[in-house]
Formats: structure tokens, sequence, C-alpha cells
């Protein structure tokens, strides 16, 4: 990527609300502080949307208290001509692997724990770390926050391979699979977070944390 | 694809008084993502301007843009509409043949609060990607056309661009995969004419994405006469 010289020092990028300015941050029209909303897309204004932490922990509950039930219930109800079988999310994974589908059982555990997981721990992380001193420099909490931002939305993936497989799945009493309770609880946990996740106001990352510790980039 | 940034203020705006400062506000533009503030530069086409501080893609005109997308959108907006109803997986175990659509799939979660989970998964499968498509050609159509922008042009563009992330139409292409291989054993599983559509679906979204420049698009909303 060819970058263009800063016409200044080369060191400070100075954010708009350190030239008294509040920008929009659907259309990135910059306004005077104390604009209430922005004449071109009609957002509302804030130079800092510090209530947002409070809805990013809002929505983390909901999700986390989703997530557990979301394990516990089955995620799928298989009924062949010999058996009829129930399974969780981490079970179902567990099955495919021991019948050497190794690559797809990654693909589920990825997609239904290690995302989901991993998204609560880097929300509740960058959510502490913009109001507490934390030794997170900016450029590990945006790499938190990007990948939040784009992967914490696949976790969907699970709910529709349940939906692919209950409805194809349905040969009378050859072998039909059913949904179960667990579909629900994780979809909306995934909605949930991914709610949490974009209530996060990013600029706050870049915030210098004043009487908090020094600044680390 | 060449890329730079746009300079920053700093020098610039030092010491701006406030009278003179609100007559700049115009050549300014602000990352909504970490909030760095930049003399507004617009990049030549196929050039991109991007932030500094958090590397986000600020303004990415394109050549013909606005053509491009509105011809994709189209073409996107059949293809939906074929891939709903057309079936898009078959299986068949020992003469047990099942053939479903996109709309079985979501309709699959039937009965007592499944409900909620099949119209979840339609909105986000079909009628989400469905909206951000017509939202996006009844607003492009008119800038194109070099016309006044649209009634309510700018919350319809709003509500495109909030739907965005729940647009998840290539998640679900994904999925089929998954399934294919879940079900690999059991039976007999070929796909139907809206599997390809859909394939040819994800590949056209991505491809509308990276030509839409949001912030062209405000610009031209703002300045109907220019551009
Ligand atoms: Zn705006
Ligand atoms: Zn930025």
């Amino acid at each position: 990527m060819v970058s263009m010289e800063l016409t200044g020092t080369s060191k400070e990028i100075l954010s708009a609300r350190e030239k008294g300015i509040v920008a929009c941050t659907r259309c990135t029209k910059a306004w005077p502080m104390g604009t209430q909303v922005c004449g071109r897309c009609g957002h509302k204004l804030d130079s800092r949307d510090l209530l947002s932490l409070q809805r990013v922990w809002a929505y983390w509950v909901l999700g986390v208290l989703c997530y557990i039930p979301a394990n516990i219930y089955p995620m799928l109800k298989t009924k062949t001509l010999f058996q009829y079988d129930e399974s969780t999310i981490i079970g179902g994974a567990v099955e495919l692997a021991h019948h050497g589908n190794f690559g797809i059982a990654a693909i589920i555990l990825f997609a239904s724990v290690v995302i989901p997981l991993g998204k609560f721990w880097a929300v509740a992380l960058l959510a502490i770390s913009v109001r507490h001193t934390s030794n997170l420099s900016n450029k590990r909490r945006l790499i938190m926050f990007e990948v939040v931002e784009y992967i914490g939305r696949w976790s969907m993936i699970d709910i529709f391979v349940v939906a692919i497989l209950s409805s194809l799945v349905q040969l009378r009493t050859l072998a039909t699979i059913n949904p179960g309770a667990a579909a629900i609880f994780f979809a909306l946990s995934v909605i949930f977070t991914m709610l949490s996740a974009q209530a996060f106001d990013p600029r706050l990352i870049w915030d210098k944390r004043e009487g908090r510790g020094p600044e680390k980039t | 694809m060449p890329s730079r940034t746009v300079s920053s203020i700093y020098e610039g705006m030092r010491d701006f008084p406030p009278d003179r400062l609100a007559s700049g506000l115009d050549h300014l533009i602000i990352c909504p993502r970490c909030d760095a503030a930049y003399q507004l530069e617009r990049p030549k086409n196929g050039e991109r301007a991007v932030c500094q501080r958090c590397h986000k893609t600020l303004i990415a005109p394109r050549r013909n843009a606005g053509l491009r997308i509105i011809a994709v959108a189209v073409a996107v907006l059949v293809l939906i509409m074929g891939a709903a109803v057309l079936p898009f997986l078959t299986i068949d175990a020992a003469g047990n043949k099942n053939a479903v659509s996109i709309l079985d799939a979501a309709l699959a979660f039937s009965g007592g609060p499944m409900i909620f989970l099949a119209l979840v998964t339609a909105a986000l499968i079909i009628f989400i990607p469905m909206l951000r498509v017509i939202l996006t050609i009844y607003v492009l159509v008119p800038v194109v056309l070099d016309r006044p922008p649209a009634r309510h042009a700018i919350p319809a563009f709003r509500l495109s661009e909030a739907l965005r992330p729940w647009s998840m139409a290539e998640i679900f292409a994904i999925g089929c995969a998954v399934a294919l291989v879940k079900v690999a054993d059991l039976a007999q599983v070929g796909f139907g004419p809206a599997f390809w559509m859909f394939g040819a679906l994800v590949v056209l979204v991505v491809a509308q994405d990276s030509y839409m420049c949001k912030w062209s698009v405000w610009n031209s909303l703002e300045h109907p006469k220019k551009s």
C-alpha cells in the first residue's frame, strides 16, 4: 500500500474531537462540536458515545446468557431406521470427528465455539480497556475490533446448516432431522453478540486515557 | 490496487478561528471508526483514500461505479427471487427423494417458538439481501441519471447501510457446503439450479460491495447537481 506523507509532523494524527469537531459516523461529514444531528444524513451526532458501553454490556450479558442453553439443549434431533439421536453443538462435532470428518468438525467447532467465546472475550476486553488502564496497545485493540466486526456474523453458519439439514433430510421412515431447542438460543446469542459489538464505539480506542496511567501505543 | 492516504489536517487546521472553521468543515473528512480528521482530498478513480490510523477505506471511487452497481443489483434481484423458490439441493436415499428450496430451508423451523427462527433465517438469507438491493437501485438510479435524488433517498440509503451486516447470503452458501458433507454418507445429494444461482449471487454481492463507495453516494446525495 502506497501511503502519502503526512503534511504535519509524521506522528500526529489529531482526532476530530480535539479540534472541536464532531463527526458523523455514518457519512463522515464534519460538524462544529455541539451539533445535534447530521445535516447530511440525519444521523444523531455524538462526539463520544459513552452510553454505548452500557448497551455493549447489556447485549453482551444477553448473548452470554443465551449461549449457555445453546450448549446444553440438543441442536439436532436425528431419527434413522434404527436409532433416535439428539446431539448438542459439541456432541455433533465430536461425532463428526469420530466418523473421520475432521475438517467439518473443525469448521463447526470453530464457528460455534471458538468464534462465540472469542467474541465474548474480545468485546469484554475492549469495553474494559477504554474505561480503565490497560496495557493493550491501540493496534492490538484495533485488530480485535476488526476481527469481531468481520468474523462475528459467521457464527450464524451453524443455524443455516441446521435449517438446511432439517428441510433436506425428511425421508419419511428412513431418516429425519429436526432442529432442537438449542438452535433458538444459539441464533439469539449470535444476534445479541452482533448488536453488542455494533454498539461499541471504536473511536474510544484512540482517546487518551487521561489520569488513567500513561498511554501505550 | 493503488491506494493513498489523505493528509492530516493537523497543520492546516491548527489555528483556525471558529468562523473560518465552520466554512472549512466542508473540506474535511473524519474517519468514522477512529475519529481521525483529514483534509479532504478526492482520490482518482481506482485509488483509495485510507485512514492512516485505523486503515479504514474512506473514499474509493471507481469509474462508472453507479452504473455497474445498478447492473449488478438488478442481476442479484433476479437471482434472489429465482434462488428462493427453485430447488437448491436434492436428496436421494433408497428411493426416498426430497428437493428443497431456500424458502423450504427457512421454513424448516416450524411450530411453536421455532417460527422465530424461520423468520430470522428467511430474513437473513432472502429478505434483507433483497431489500438492500431494491434500496440500492432506488437510491442510485437518479444519481446516475444526474437527476435530483429520489424522495427519501437519504433514509433509504441509511437503512441499506444499516442492514449490511445482517445480509448473510454468503454465509448461507458456506453452510450449504457443510450440510452436504454432513449428509454425504447418509444419502445421495445433488445440486438443484438454485444452488448455482446462489453461488453466482454470492460473487455478485461481493463485487457490488467492492464497487460501493459510501462517501461518493453521500456526497452526490448532498450535491445532486454535481457529478
Ligand atoms: Zn451524516
Ligand atoms: Zn481511522
